[in-house]
């Protein structure tokens, strides 16, 4: 199954930017040279709910060598464009959470600047506030509509209620899992100035054309004075898909303020308290199953943190229920999924977007099912994943040509998971203090915006053939470190024949590329890579030449410019949507994406009875993703993907006051170290997607999906205990083991944690 | 540019002397100012990163006296007379087996990774007492899951005369 990689893609072709980072050349936001600037710094809300009484300047700081903006200063509607226009871009009178950003200062010293955004005092008269989103809230917390639901979407397929009623066997199950701190290794940051009479923002982002939209709302500015610039970003995973909107307005009324560059970088500690984090979330599942393991009808309720503001809570609810059911065949399903307020920092876009947490309740719940039957939860799956012809909750027919019960032998052989399920039955019970146990998950990600969503988007890209015989492509969607501009350059060196020195990629500059659309949902590959290919063709076309290649293309790109001094030769591409694709967006159903990844995911760990530490200590990772473009960037995807779900799964504990996160550093928010981690064993089935780049599928939030159950099922199978919460914490595992049992039923408590 | 504040303290800026990527340098900083931020805003070698200012992500280590540090925690004026090396100072060509083996994604964490890496591969003598994995703990990397460090840090290793 697994094909040859062709010579271009071969590992050969290295990470274009690949050294520069190395060597520390590489300019990121910070990095950037900048004359007679001032930093920008932001005044915060010290309460989760309430209205603004007062704002004191302490009186001891000369406050005339400061810029300083609150929302008087908006000149557009005080709004940050996004899907509602409920956010506030600076609070006016009144806040929803702690943290929300109320004044902005500026000057040049940024030791001053520190020490005069903590001399300016807020006053807040406090109204009550929504911390928990699992309880129904009080009528004087309601904040918004009548229920505080910001989103509520339904999936139905069959007949739940009367399957059930029918069902021989029904098992229950309520599973939890923890915000996550995205952790990009470069904090967000942002510049701003004017240059002449156009704004230019540059900082770390993933989606310039957000920004953009943005800037011209709040600041009421046409698209010709407004400008933004991509700067090397090191690091995203959704933290820097809708946040860095807001740190952009903030540069940029700083800037318009006091006609000066303004520069904002936020310190670990603001970015970890202030910008979003992954939704927290509560499933609920109710399965109906035959004795020999068969789905007989799956209900379930998926019920997510939102925060303060709607953000993007819609559309991450939107894939979280999608991906509910696990990718199953099941006659009867029926999905019930709410986001809902609590005056909480709002929660937003983070690598899987919903997915990782309704897989981890349905994976995690598949092992229960197995567990009351006596099946081996290898078999469960076997018995019940998609065939070709069957449908998802959606009613989606797959009919992809993969096989994904061969993804999940192949990833069992690897892991040699029957003969390590025995060796560990049969040597736990001689361990006096480690327990070792085995983990399976299976799972899927929808590949590109769900729905509709590429159609709206109706992405542009252009490669323009240059003067010089090399060719430019130009494209709103940006590296951070997953690998575009290598992908981007070997596919358009592969489709034209050229050496990738003769490829050059457009600096991302809402001023110079066309919108291709966000750099998010494991689409650039596979959607924007097939319109680089696509604008390649169309260059040529230009040219009259449909088969040049190498060479013979170089030449009559010099000599087209060569007749046309000064003129642009542009091949263009525009989205156009793969055939018999239909979605209907207001009863859910259909065709839900236009291809699936599939991975099959083993974890073995040891847990220690004396101290509950879970190790991970191997891990295999099968996926089928289409063909694989660069099999160096495409392993780290996984690799780094199963890492950060490993943190998530068992050490990224963000601890909350009053809806703001308080552990907000490196020193008590852990996220995995190389000592952490084993070896992450990684294997690709390729069966090429005919719509995507070279038969590429999205691969990025994939691996993301599956660590969590597989590891806390290995951690069921090596205890016996049945951990439903995440992230289990020793202290977590402690509290449902024997042991903690003991001490919560000592102390009359509920040993739930 | 930043910290130089005849504004907040005006009595607080020194003059140090240190050797810096092997060249004496003599720098005006102010007295709290860290290592981290001299290099970057005073030296414009920005190579090294700040992830996270408190000494547990390593994207700022430096070596001070051949040894790596996190440049975070050491006040400027105490690399006065001393020597310090930082990723500018490494040779492109050591750095090709990390770049083959897939050991840099977002480059954020990557200087300092960089530096470790080199300074792991300039001693093995450790291995008899630490696994590779204990050497890189030190630098957080939220890209590749550490794979591609470790195994270039192995092809560097195993290509070494």
């Amino acid at each position: 199954m697994r094909r040859p990689l062709s010579p271009v893609y071969s590992p050969t072709v290295q990470r274009l930017e690949g050294l520069a980072k190395l060597t520390g050349r590489e300019r990121y936001v910070d990095d950037l040279p900048l004359e007679g600037f001032l930093w920008g710094a932001t005044v915060r809300s010290p309460a989760p709910r309430g209205r603004i009484t007062a704002i004191h300047f302490d009186p001891a700081i000369d406050w005339s060598q400061f810029t300083i903006v609150d929302s008087r200063d908006v000149p557009g509607p005080n709004t940050i464009a996004l899907i509602e226009s409920d956010q506030p871009v600076l609070a006016s009178g009144y806040v929803r959470h702690v943290h929300e950003a109320i004044v902005l200062l500026a000057h040049p010293d940024r030791t001053a600047l520190r020490r005069a955004a903590a001399a300016v005092q807020i006053d807040v008269a406090p109204e009550p506030a929504v911390t928990d989103f699992r309880v129904a809230p009080r009528p004087d917390q309601i904040q918004y509509g009548d229920d505080n639901v910001l989103k509520h979407l339904q999936i139905s397929k069959g007949d739940v209620e009367r399957a059930l009623a029918a069902a021989p066997i029904v098992v229950e199950g309520v599973y939890e899992t923890g915000a996550q701190e995205h952790v990009y290794l470069e904090p967000q940051g942002m510049i701003a100035a004017l240059e002449g009479d156009v704004l230019v923002v540059r900082g770390s982002m993933q989606c310039p054309y957000y920004i953009l939209k943005a800037l011209r709302h709040a600041l009421g500015r046409d698209e010709g004075r407004v400008r933004v610039i991509q700067t090397p970003t090191g690091g995203g995973f959704g933290g820097k898909e809708e946040y860095p909107s807001t740190i952009a307005l903030h540069a940029a009324l700083l800037t318009l303020k006091s006609g000066k560059p303004v520069k904002i970088v936020y310190d670990r500690g603001e970015d970890m308290a202030a910008t979003t984090k992954r939704h927290p979330s509560l499933v609920r599942h109710r399965t109906g199953v035959t004795p020999d393991g068969r789905l007989l009808a799956q209900d379930i309720e998926v019920v997510m943190d939102g925060g303060a503001y709607v953000t993007l809570s819609p559309v991450v609810l939107s894939r979280g229920i999608i991906h509910a059911a696990g990718p199953y065949a099941c006659d009867h399903v029926r999905i019930d999924g709410r986001a809902m307020f609590t005056n909480a920092v709002p929660f937003g876009a983070f690598r899987g977007f919903g997915a990782p947490q309704t897989h981890f309740a349905n994976e995690r719940h598949m092992d229960r099912v197995a567990a009351r039957l006596g099946l081996d939860p290898a078999e469960l799956r076997r018995r019940n994943l998609l065939r070709d012809e069957e449908s998802t909750a959606t009613g989606q027919v797959i009919r992809d040509g993969t096989d994904r019960r061969a993804v999940l032998e192949h990833a069992l052989t690897l892991a040699d998971y029957d003969n390590k399920r025995a060796a560990h039955a049969r040597d736990n019970v001689s361990s006096a203090v480690t327990r070792r146990g085995i983990g399976i998950a299976t799972f899927h990600h929808g590949a590109g915006f769900t729905g509709s969503g590429e159609v709206m988007l109706a992405s542009r890209l252009d490669v323009a053939g240059l003067a010089d015989g090399s060719i430019e492509i130009r494209s709103a969607n940006i590296e951070m470190g997953q690998g575009t501009l290598t992908v981007f350059t070997a596919l358009a060196a592969q489709r034209l024949g050229l050496d990738p020195a003769h490829v050059r990629i457009a600096e991302a500059d809402t001023a110079r590329v066309p919108n291709s659309g966000p750099t998010v949902a494991s689409r650039t590959a596979m959607v924007v890579g097939r319109l680089v290919e696509r604008a390649c063709d169309d260059l040529r076309r230009r040219l009259d030449m449909d088969e040049a290649t190498g060479d013979a293309l170089r030449r009559a790109l010099r000599d087209w410019h060569e007749k046309h001094p000064g003129a642009e030769l542009v091949g263009q591409a525009k989205y156009e949507p793969p055939p018999g694709v239909v979605w209907d967006d207001v009863r859910y159903r259909g065709d839900a994406y236009g291809t699936f990844g599939w991975g099959a995911y083993v974890a073995e760990v040891e847990v220690d009875l004396r101290t509950y530490e879970t190790r991970v200590i191997d891990f295999v990772a099968v996926q089928e993703v289409g063909t694989v473009l660069h099999e160096v960037l495409a392993r780290g995807q996984v690799q780094g993907g199963v890492a950060q779900a490993i943190g998530w799964a068992l050490l990224e504990d963000c601890r909350w006051k009053d809806g703001a996160m308080v552990n907000a550093q490196l020193t008590n928010y852990l996220i995995p170290t190389s000592d952490d981690l084993p070896r992450i064993r990684v294997a690709f089935l390729e069966t090429p997607y005919a719509y995507g780049a070279q038969g590429a599928k999205g691969l990025g939030e994939l691996p993301m999906d599956g660590p969590a159950p597989a590891i806390v099922n290995a951690v069921a199978a090596a205890t016996g205990a049945d951990p439903c919460v995440i992230p289990l914490t020793p202290e977590r595992l402690m509290m449902i083991s024997d042991f903690g049992m003991r001490i919560a039923a000592s102390k009359g408590q509920d040993s739930t944690p | 540019m930043t910290g130089n504040s005849a504004i907040h303290n005006p009595q607080s800026t020194i003059s140090i002397t240190f050797t810096l990527n092997g060249s004496p340098i003599s720098v005006e900083i102010d007295a709290a100012d860290r290592l981290l931020d001299t290099l970057r805003y005073r030296l414009g070698l920005t190579g090294t990163k700040e992830g996270c200012g408190e000494g547990e992500c390593g994207a700022c280590t430096v070596y001070l006296d051949g040894l790596p540090v996190n440049s975070c925690l050491v006040p400027a004026y105490q690399v006065r007379g001393r020597r310090v090396e930082t990723v500018e100072s490494l040779p492109p060509a050591r750095l090709d087996p990390l770049l083959t083996h897939g050991a840099t994604q977002c480059g954020a964490c990557t200087p300092g990774v960089a530096m470790t890496s080199c300074w792991i591969i300039d001693h093995p003598d450790l291995l008899a007492t630490h696994s590779v994995r204990e050497l890189l703990a030190g630098n957080l990397c939220r890209c590749t899951g550490y794979d591609g460090i470790l195994d270039g840090i192995s092809a560097a290793m195993q290509s070494r005369p």
